[in-house]
């Protein structure tokens, strides 16, 4: 390969594209041949940073400038400044929030300096569509180790006691899991990667595809070795993921076309290739059986598991499914050891599997922070470090008020337990779960009724309609949180939703329904006195649900301001808006149905809310 | 458009090797091409597959990815993700609604544009996101939803 004085890595994630960062590239191609550097300077894709709220990024390596929010017409002078004359342009550099000196160095900045990384180890790094330069940062040589130097029962046994658990959710232990498929009996087994990504709010899979999707392929390789007679593994990603197929696609031809996939793997003997389908938009078929029914061209319902999948999955054979980020993590445990990977995290995996969580996650940070995207940490590190050191607090000076974990499944969790360790046991116990590592920042501007009451929603629109707790306990659970909202709602009702969520939780089928009401249990736990200020005084504290305020126009703003614009007068549904253009407008409360479209479209914020 | 039904089914089925079990990938390709489920080439297929038309139908139902009814010849997708929910999102879906003058689920009479809802696509940096055909735009607020439409208006 070619070696160039510098690098400018532009990231090539969804989010960075969406902002243009293709045309960042093609502007910096451009500048350097203009400057005729094209020897020296090299323009690379990578994929996402992480750093999504910041794109789209350029790092310069090799010293590793970050530069953000980069628009085409900064290019000239950025190409000038810091590739002709070796002066890094400021202004195009991150600041941290509240302050006014920049950070040039990407390593150096609090969002990436307190990540520990192991599935992102590549993040921005490589071109991931690039096999070469996977393999130049040590690719695929875990798998060359595992073929060429271990024994399938090796490998399993490196697998086991990394302490490695599953990061779809349940934390299941991967090396127990691969063992059950190993021993199951069966001429023919399956690997699977669950890509479907169904937490709305998580994006870490959809990072790594689009990052790195070798990893996850060398992983499943590996896999499908360890436990043997495999010969065929799938992925399962989600049709919202455009980038993250893509990727995939050229991955598997690349890595086909080096003898990594296919018959005779690296002349050890060994055949496997991979085969990719597609989601096809609903969220329970992130769920084991309901996967593997959609993979065989069956509408996705669970079934009831008195016969664990690594026995009888796909096609009634033995299959193993890992998350992407299970796999993600296996080639660098092989790589590194064992030792090295539970030197990692908490508890102590030595004698039971379920005895600590060990490692790194990845989280998608999103929500109300400072410093929105990807973050991989040690399990074990305090949730308020997530938050305020990496996510560097809440936005515009807001107070926090809850984080949201586990999507769906999971709960909020309020300050008093922010120093909680993050620990697959620790998060459960306390009504919440690691799920898969999305985690949502609410603040102050939140209404913890309508956060349950929109994760209720969701479970109910996504229920398979299988089973009766599920459909209609989740049916009535959002007739009583709608209710609530508008200010319908009684004392009475909040026993009735922990009496239903009782019900759902002990009778689903799947852990769809099985986990539900955690949003609605762990608010009415913690955040029980918005639950009552909503039935009792009919008022949202947070004026979140719009039925319980009251509009009215700040005379003042609306002349001085506005000049009296009418705009709202325009939108209001109901003809309450009084007034004359030029003039000050009223709102005529008896009129009024309380939609909140003046408070939105006054673009000068003389709506009042009370 | 303009298509050959028998050809186009065809031309689907061979690329998933006429296999029954790849019948949600045969799908997703004819929802690509049309941005619905045509009823003549769900016929065609399950015909030529042969896959029951009611199999083919309880699959079309299920999944939020395939629609039986056509849609806007810009379709505007609105992320329903949680840090979207939590920015706003619902306020942008109503901006739309009145801008356009139609319901969510809904395609104008002119066949132009189509509001729907969708599930995370991942971007929450960006929340609220809003994605029309193939382009993502975010953060998106209630003022800026006129002009996002207007690039689309004379397209
Ligand atoms: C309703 C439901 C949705 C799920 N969605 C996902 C998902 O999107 N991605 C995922 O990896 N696991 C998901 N899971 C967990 C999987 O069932 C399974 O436990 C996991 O993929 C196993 O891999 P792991 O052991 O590597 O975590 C879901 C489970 C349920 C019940
Ligand atoms: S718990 Fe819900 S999603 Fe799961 S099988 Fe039952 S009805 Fe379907
Ligand atoms: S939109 Fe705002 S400024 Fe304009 S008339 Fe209404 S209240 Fe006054
Ligand atoms: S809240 Fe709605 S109904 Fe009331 S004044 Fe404003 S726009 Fe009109």
């Amino acid at each position: 390969m070619k070696r160039y004085r510098l690098q400018l890595m532009v990231c090539a994630g969804t989010g960075c594209v969406s902002n243009h960062s293709v045309e960042i590239k093609d502007a910096l191609d451009r500048e350097i041949e203009k400057h005729k550097l094209q020897n020296e300077a090299e323009v690379v894709f990578t994929g996402c940073n992480g750093f999504c709220g910041a794109g789209p990024i350029v790092v310069v390596q090799p010293d590793g400038v970050f530069y953000q929010l980069l628009k085409t017409a900064d290019i000239p002078h950025l190409v000038e400044e810091h590739l002709l004359k070796g002066r890094p342009v400021k202004k195009l550099m991150y600041s941290p929030p509240a302050e006014k000196i920049p950070i040039p160095k990407m390593s150096d900045i609090p969002f990436f300096s307190d990540q520990t990384l192991i599935a992102l180890r590549n993040r921005g790094m490589i071109d991931p569509e690039q096999i070469d330069d996977y393999i130049a940062r040590g690719g695929y040589k875990g798998l060359v180790k595992a073929l060429t130097m271990m024994t399938p029962d090796e490998v399993l046994k490196e697998i086991k006691s990394s302490g490695l658990r599953g990061r779809g959710g349940g934390g299941f232990p991967t090396g127990v899991k691969w063992e059950s498929c190993k021993h199951a009996h069966g001429d023919i087994k399956h690997v699977i990667c669950n890509a479907d990504e169904g937490d709305p709010g998580a994006f870490m899979d959809r990072s790594i595809i689009e990052g790195d999707p070798h990893a996850v392929i060398e992983g499943m390789i590996i896999g499908a070795y360890a436990i043997e007679k495999v010969h065929q593994g799938y992925i399962y990603v989600r049709m919202e993921y455009p980038l993250a197929i893509k990727r995939f696609q050229i991955a598997i031809k690349q890595a086909r076309e080096y003898g990594l996939l296919g018959e005779n793997i690296l002349d050890a003997g060994f055949t496997f290739d991979i085969d990719i389908r597609r989601g096809a938009g609903a969220f329970v078929c992130g769920e084991s059986t309901a996967l593997m029914a959609s993979v065989e061209g069956k509408p996705g319902e669970p079934r009831a598991k008195y016969i664990h999948t690594v026995e009888r999955g796909l096609w009634e054979r033995p299959t193993c499914l890992n998350n992407v980020e299970t796999w993600a993590n296996v080639p660098q445990i092989i790589l590194k050891g064992a030792q090295w990977f539970s030197s990692i995290g908490t508890g102590d995996v030595s004698a039971d599997p379920w005895g600590g969580s060990k490692g790194t996650k990845v989280f998608s940070l999103a929500g109300k922070v400072n410093n929105t995207g990807l973050v991989e940490v040690p399990m074990g590190i305090p949730l308020r470090d997530i938050v305020f050191k990496i996510g560097g607090g809440i936005r515009d000076g807001k107070k926090f008020k809850a984080v949201q974990t586990g999507g769906p499944s999971g709960g909020f969790i309020p300050e008093s337990l922010l120093d909680l360790p993050v620990d697959y046991e620790e998060l459960t116990k306390v009504g919440s779960m690691m799920g898969s590592g999305g985690m949502v920042v609410t603040d102050e501007d939140n209404c913890m009724v309508d956060m349950a009451r929109y994760f209720l929603a969701f479970t109910q629109a996504e229920s398979c309609g299988k089973c009766t707790p599920c459909r209609e306990g989740t049916k009535q659970m959002l007739d009583i949180l709608d209710r609530i909202s508008v200010g319908e709602g009684t004392e009475e009702d909040l026993v009735t939703l922990e009496d239903l969520s009782n019900v759902i939780v002990e009778s689903s089928l799947c852990a769809l329904g099985g986990s539900a009401p955690n949003p609605v249990l762990t608010t009415l736990k913690y955040f029980r006195e918005e639950y009552e200020a909503h039935v009792k005084d009919k008022k949202c504290p947070s004026h979140t649900c719009r039925k319980l305020n009251t509009y009215s126009i700040d005379e003042k703003i609306c002349l001085k301001l506005g000049h009296g614009c009418h705009v709202c007068v325009k939108h209001c549904p109901d003809a309450a808006i009084i007034g004359e253009r030029k003039q000050v407008h009223y709102i005529d409360p008896a009129k009024c149905s309380k939609c909140g479209v003046c408070y939105d479209v006054c673009n000068f914020k003389a709506v009042q809310v009370a | 458009m303009e298509y050959d039904t028998h050809t186009k089914a065809e031309e689907i089925i061979c690329r998933w090797d006429r296999k029954p079990e790849n019948i949600i990938e045969m799908m997703h390709d004819i929802q690509n091409e049309f941005n619905y489920l045509p009823r003549d080439v769900l016929f065609e297929i399950s015909k030529e597959a042969r896959i029951p038309l009611s199999k083919i139908y309880s699959i079309a139902t299920f999944y939020n990815a395939f629609s039986l009814k056509p849609k806007g010849k810009h379709r505007i997708c609105v992320c329903l993700g949680t840090p979207c929910h939590a920015l706003g999102a619902s306020r942008i879906v109503n901006a739309l609604e009145r801008e356009l003058n139609i319901k969510r689920g809904d395609v104008t009479p002119d066949m132009k544009f189509s509001i729907e809802e969708t599930g995370c696509v991942g971007t929450c940096g960006l929340a609220p996101v809003v994605i029309i055909g193939e382009d993502l735009f975010g953060p998106v607020t209630v003022d800026g939803v006129p002009r996002l439409l207007k690039k689309y208006e004379s397209k």
